[in-house]
C-alpha cells in the first residue's frame, strides 16, 4: 500500500494541485486536506504547498499558521510526522515555530521566477535522503518573500548541526543569509524549502526532474520507518 | 438627499441634468428621453452614460467590427462567436478553449500598479464567466522610449502590478510583448490576455432567464473605487489641465479574486446556475442590464441589498462602481442553498439582490422607491452607433514615399559587427527577463513553453498531452505605414509564431489600440486595419472569436502608432513534440524556410540605427504563411527538426543570435547573395530550423512539397556567431552577444 501524503489547501494556495501531482508521480497517494478541518485523514506525511495563503496579508504565512488544520499539523510534526513546507509552506512553518528564522522580502524587492541551481547539503532529512551529498540540482524558484533570515547564533547552529538542507549556488536570488534555500528541524522530519521541487518532476514541464527525489525520499523514509 | 424616482422624473421633465459631464452628447441624451418617454432619473442617467460610453458600447467601432462576423471563414471549431464575454473554440477530445485580449491602457497610465493589476483581474473574470478554468495569461505591453523619465515611472509599476496580481491568482504568465516607441510615451498600452479551458457541455452564457429565478451578487463588497472609470477614463485623453482623475482607478485584491475563481469553479461543477456575468466596466449597471437583455424577460433589483464597503455611497455610485472581484449569477430558487453553501466554504459574500420576471423591463428600487425603469436592451445592446467620418491623411503618401532605400548600410566587417550588437542590445530586441522573471511561469504545472519562446504553450490539464499555444504580435510601425497590410502582418507574425512551436493556428482574438475616433485620420487607420485583418483571417481560415477596442490613445492631438494587437491560438496534440528555438547541439544544419526580399521599410534596423520610419511595410503573403505553417507543424509532429524560430523583428541575424543565446552555443552562417539583405530584411513567411544532416534532406523534400523555398545557410556549434558572405566575414563571441543582450533592461530599470 502506498503512503498517504496530505496536501493542505489554504485559501490562496496555488501549488497545491502541483504538489499532489508530484506525490502521485513519485508513487504516493496524495490526499487533499482543507484548511478548515483539524482532521488529518490518516495521512503519513503532509505538504504545505506554495502560494499566497490569505493573500500574504500581514506577513506571508502569518494567518495560515492559525488555520484549524495547523494545530493538527504542529502536533503531528512534534510526534515525528514528516512535514514539507514549500515556499509559502516554508513561511507557514517558520510562522508556526516548527522551523527557526523567517522569510522576508527579496533584497531586490521584486518577485523573481527563475531556474535555480541548489546544492543539497543534508541527505538525512525525511525529504532529502534520496540525494547524494553535495548533489547539485536545478529547480524553479518563484517568490517575493524568500530571503531567509535568522540571528547569527541560530545560523551558526544550523550550520553546525547540518540542518541547512540546501543552499543557492551561483546566484543568491533573494538575499538569503548564508545562501540558505532550505532547512530542517533537529529531528529531520520537518523541512522547509523556498524553491519548488514539485515543478521539476515531469518531462516537458519544468527545467529538470530533479525535484522528484524530495518526494521519493519521504516515501522511502515512510517505508523504512514502518 | 432626496431620491430622484421615476415618478419624480416624469413630474419634472425640465430638471437640469449633468448629461454632458457624464460624457453624453446632446442627441444621445435626447434619445434616452425618447426611449423612456420622460427624462431619465439620475440613476438611469448614470447607467446610460456609462453603458453608452465608447468603452462599453463600441459605438464608433461597431460598424467596422461587423466585418469579423461577415467574413467568418469556413470553420468547424467555433463554438461561441463574437458578442459574448469571450469566444469559445473546439480544441478536440471534448475540450473547449476560450481566450481574449483586452486593454487597460488609461488606468495603467494614471496608476501603473493598480491599472495593470486590475487589467489582469478583469480579463480573467471574462474567461471565468464563460464557465472555464483560467489556465494562463499573457501581456502585450508598449511603452515610450526605454530611457524616458515617464517610462521609468510607469514600466516598473505596470510590471509589478501584472506580477503582483497574476502571481497571486496562480496563473502562469507565458508570454506577451514589450515594445518601446516614442508614440506611447504619454499613453502606454497595457493589454492583457487570458485563456481558459472547459468541456464543451460546460460553456456558460450571460443570460437571465426563468421568471422567479434569483439574481445573486457575490464576491467583494461594493466601494467607491472606479466610479465613472469607464466613461471618464476611457473616453478622454490625458490633458495637463484636466482635473485629477486618480480616484477613478479601481483597486484590485488578487486574493479575493483567487478565492472567487475557486468558488465559481466549484459552483460550475455542480451545474446550479442559469447564467453568469462578471462585474467589470460599468459594474452593476452593466451586469444587470446585460443579463436581463440576453434573457427572456425582465429583472427587478433591490439596490439596498448590495453589500457596501462605504455606507455613504449614493444609488448612482453603487450602479456605476467598478469595484473589482465581483460576479453576478442567476440561480434557481431550488439551488440557492447549495450556492450559498459553496460561497460560505470559500468565505465569499453572496447576496440575493433581485429576481428575474416577465416584465420586459429592468427595474431597480432604492429605499422602497423606484429609481430605474428601463428596457434593458436599450441600455446594454442598443446604444448609439456612429458612422464616424474617415479619410486617409494627406501625410500618408509622403510617409510612403520616404523609403529606407537611401539609408546608410554597413559595409565593413566592423560595421556589420556594430550593427549586430546595436540591434541585439536595442530595447525592443534585448532580453526581457528583467520583466518576465517577475511573472510566475510555472504555477499549475502545465507550462510547456513560455517567453522568450515564439509562443507560450500549456497543456489543457494533467490528464492529457493536448495543449494550446498562443502568440500576440503587432509591429505598429508597419501598421503606421499601411494599416491594412500592417494588421495582416500582425496576424501573419502571430500565426507564424504559433506554427513555429508546432501548434496548428485555429482562432484569433484582437485588441485594437488606436487614437481618437473623432479624428478622421485615426478612423481611416482603424477601418483599414479592421478590413485588412478580417480579410486575412478569412484567407488563413482562422475566425476572430472576440476582442476589444481601445480608442483615445493619444497625447494631446498626437495619436499612438495604430496598434492592432493580434493574438493567435493554436492546438497541438502532444505538447511534448513542441519546438523550442534553443540550438540543442553542435553540428546541426541550419535551414531558412521562405523567401528573403530586400524589405527594410519600417524594419527594426531602420528604427534603431536610423530612427527612420517611412515607405511600405513588407508585403504580406498569406498563402506562403499557410504553406510555411504546414511545413513547421508537420516537421514538429514527425520529429524532423531540433529547433525552430520565426524570422521577424531584426531579421535572420536576430533570429539566429537568439537561437545561439538560448542554446548557449555558436553558429556559422554561409550566406550567398547580399549579406545585409540576408541578415536584416524583415520579409514575411520565414523561419529558421535546425536539424541533423540526415533529417535535412527530408525537410527539404517536405518544403518542396509545400512550395516553400528552403536554403541551407549554416551549422550550429562553436562559441561564436560567425557570418561568411561574399563581401564580408565577421564573428562575434556568444558571450559578448549575451552580455549586450542582457545588459540593456537592468541598466535602465535596476535602481
Amino acid at each position: 500500500m502506498s503512503s498517504r501524503i496530505g496536501v493542505v489547501t489554504f485559501p490562496g494556495s496555488l501549488d497545491d494541485r502541483d504538489a499532489q501531482r508530484a506525490i502521485a508521480i513519485a508513487g504516493g497517494e496524495p490526499v487533499a486536506l482543507w484548511h478548515g478541518t483539524t482532521n488529518l485523514s490518516g495521512i503519513d506525511a503532509v505538504v504545505l504547498p506554495g502560494g499566497f495563503s490569505y493573500g500574504d496579508y500581514l506577513r506571508a504565512g502569518a494567518i495560515a499558521r492559525f488555520s484549524p488544520i495547523m494545530s493538527s499539523v504542529i502536533d503531528a510534526a512534534k510526534s515525528g510526522m514528516p512535514v514539507f513546507g514549500i515556499c509559502n509552506g516554508f513561511q507557514v512553518l517558520c510562522e508556526s515555530h516548527l522551523l527557526p528564522g523567517a522569510l522576508t522580502r527579496n533584497d531586490h524587492l521584486h518577485f523573481i521566477c527563475r531556474d535555480q541551481k541548489l546544492r543539497i547539503e543534508n541527505t538525512t532529512s525525511a525529504f532529502t535522503s534520496g540525494f547524494d551529498t553535495n548533489q547539485e540540482i536545478v529547480i524553479p524558484l518563484k517568490n517575493g518573500e524568500g530571503s531567509y533570515i535568522a540571528d547569527e547564533r541560530t545560523l551558526d547552529e544550523l550550520e553546525a548541526t547540518g540542518r541547512i538542507i540546501a543552499r543557492y549556488v551561483d546566484v543568491n536570488p533573494n538575499g538569503s543569509r548564508r545562501d540558505i534555500a532550505g532547512i530542517t528541524n533537529e529531528a529531520g522530519n520537518v523541512v522547509g524549502l523556498m524553491p519548488h521541487p514539485e515543478h521539476a518532476v515531469e518531462a516537458g514541464f519544468g527545467p529538470s526532474l530533479d525535484g522528484l527525489a524530495f518526494f521519493t525520499s519521504v516515501l522511502s523514509t515512510l517505508v523504512n520507518a514502518s | 438627499m432626496s431620491i430622484d424616482t421615476t415618478a419624480q422624473a416624469a413630474d419634472t421633465p425640465d430638471a437640469q441634468q449633468p448629461w454632458s459631464e457624464l460624457g453624453l452628447k446632446a442627441d444621445e441624451y435626447a434619445r434616452i428621453k425618447e426611449i423612456l418617454g420622460r427624462r431619465p432619473t439620475s440613476a438611469e442617467l448614470a447607467m446610460y452614460s456609462v453603458m453608452w460610453s465608447e468603452h462599453c458600447s463600441y459605438k464608433s467601432s461597431k460598424v467596422h467590427l461587423r466585418q469579423f462576423g461577415d467574413k467568418v471563414p469556413k470553420t468547424d471549431v467555433l463554438l461561441v462567436g463574437m458578442g459574448e464575454n469571450a469566444g469559445v473554440v473546439d480544441v478536440g477530445d471534448g475540450y473547449a478553449v476560450t481566450f481574449k485580449v483586452e486593454s487597460h491602457n488609461h488606468p495603467s497610465y494614471v496608476e501603473p500598479y493598480q491599472g495593470a493589476a486590475t487589467g489582469i483581474g478583469g480579463i480573467v473574470r471574462d474567461i471565468l464567466t464563460m464557465g472555464a478554468r483560467p489556465i494562463a495569461v499573457m501581456d502585450p505591453l508598449r511603452f515610450g522610449p526605454a530611457d524616458a523619465p515617464d517610462t521609468q515611472r510607469v514600466l516598473p509599476g505596470i510590471v509589478a502590478g501584472i506580477g503582483g496580481y497574476g502571481n497571486c491568482l496562480g496563473l502562469p504568465n507565458i508570454g506577451g510583448e514589450v515594445v518601446f516607441d516614442q508614440s506611447y510615451l504619454g499613453n502606454p498600452l497595457v493589454n492583457a490576455l487570458c485563456v481558459g479551458v472547459m468541456k464543451h457541455e460546460d460553456i456558460l452564457l450571460a443570460t437571465a432567464s426563468g421568471t422567479g429565478n434569483l439574481v445573486v451578487l457575490f464576491g467583494a463588497k461594493t466601494g467607491g473605487d472606479g466610479i465613472g472609470g469607464v466613461s471618464v477614463l476611457a473616453s478622454e485623453t490625458f490633458d495637463a489641465d484636466g482635473p485629477a482623475k486618480r480616484p477613478s482607478v479601481q483597486v484590485g485584491d488578487p486574493f479575493t479574486e483567487k478565492v472567487l475563481i475557486e468558488c465559481c469553479l466549484e459552483i460550475f461543477a455542480e451545474n446550479i446556475i442559469v447564467g453568469i456575468q462578471d462585474l467589470g466596466g460599468a459594474g452593476i449597471s452593466c451586469a444587470t442590464s446585460e443579463l436581463a437583455s440576453n434573457g427572456d424577460g425582465g429583472m427587478h433589483v433591490i439596490l439596498d441589498s448590495v453589500p457596501l464597503r462605504d455606507a455613504t455611497l449614493s444609488p448612482e455610485e453603487i450602479l456605476m462602481s467598478e469595484s473589482q472581484e465581483r460576479m453576478c449569477a442567476i440561480v434557481e430558487p431550488a439551488h440557492l442553498d447549495r450556492f450559498m453553501e459553496i460561497c460560505g466554504k470559500w468565505d465569499v459574500d453572496a447576496v440575493v439582490i433581485g429576481t428575474v420576471n416577465s416584465s420586459g423591463r429592468l427595474t431597480i428600487e432604492w429605499q422602497g422607491e423606484q429609481i430605474v425603469d428601463v428596457p434593458p436592451r436599450t441600455v446594454a445592446h442598443e446604444g448609439p452607433v456612429y458612422n464616424r467620418p474617415f479619410a486617409k491623411p494627406a501625410s500618408q503618401d509622403l510617409l510612403a514615399a520616404n523609403t529606407a532605400t537611401s539609408l546608410q548600410r554597413p559595409q565593413s566587417a566592423e560595421e556589420f559587427v556594430h550593427t549586430v550588437l546595436t540591434l541585439v542590445g536595442s530595447p525592443n530586441l534585448a532580453d526581457k527577463s528583467w520583466i518576465t522573471s517577475q511573472y510566475d511561469r510555472y504555477v499549475l504545472g502545465n507550462t510547456a513553453s513560455a517567453t522568450p519562446e515564439d509562443a507560450g504553450m500549456v497543456r489543457l490539464d494533467d490528464s492529457t498531452s493536448r495543449g494550446v499555444a498562443i502568440s500576440t504580435d503587432c509591429n505598429a510601425r508597419f501598421t503606421m505605414l499601411n494599416p491594412y497590410l500592417g494588421a495582416q502582418l500582425a496576424l501573419s507574425e502571430a500565426y507564424r509564431n504559433v506554427a513555429a512551436t508546432g501548434a496548428r493556428p485555429i482562432a484569433v482574438t484582437n485588441c485594437l489600440n488606436f487614437g481618437s475616433p473623432e479624428d478622421p485620420s485615426v478612423m481611416w487607420q482603424f477601418s483599414e486595419a479592421v478590413t485588412g485583418l478580417a480579410d486575412a483571417c478569412l484567407t488563413l481560415g482562422v475566425p476572430v472569436t472576440g476582442g476589444n477596442v481601445s480608442f483615445y490613445n493619444q497625447t494631446g492631438e498626437t495619436a499612438i502608432l495604430p496598434t492592432p494587437v493580434v493574438g493567435v491560438l493554436g492546438v497541438i496534440d502532444d505538447v511534448h513534440t513542441h519546438l523550442s528555438h534553443a540550438l540543442p547541439a553542435d553540428g546541426l544544419t541550419l535551414i531558412v524556410l521562405g523567401e528573403t526580399k530586400a524589405e527594410f521599410d519600417g524594419s527594426e534596423w531602420a528604427h534603431v540605427v536610423h530612427a527612420h520610419l517611412g515607405g511600405q511595410p513588407p508585403q504580406p503573403d498569406l498563402e506562403a504563411e499557410a504553406n510555411l505553417a504546414e511545413v513547421l507543424i508537420t516537421a514538429a509532429n514527425q520529429g524532423l527538426v531540433s529547433a525552430a524560430h520565426d524570422i521577424s523583428d531584426g531579421g535572420l541575424a536576430q533570429a539566429v543570435v537568439e537561437m545561439c543565446l538560448r542554446g548557449n552555443r555558436g553558429a556559422t552562417l554561409n550566406l550567398t547573395g547580399d549579406a545585409f539583405t540576408q541578415l536584416w530584411s524583415e520579409s514575411v513567411a520565414r523561419a529558421v530550423v535546425a536539424l541533423t544532416a540526415e533529417q535535412a534532406a527530408e525537410l527539404l523534400a517536405l518544403a518542396l512539397q509545400h512550395e516553400v523555398p528552403a536554403e541551407v545557410i549554416g551549422t550550429s556549434g562553436g562559441t561564436s556567431f560567425v557570418v561568411n558572405a561574399p563581401e564580408v566575414t565577421f564573428s562575434i563571441a556568444v558571450d559578448q552577444l549575451r552580455e549586450v543582450h542582457t545588459a540593456t533592461l537592468p541598466a535602465l530599470f535596476d535602481h
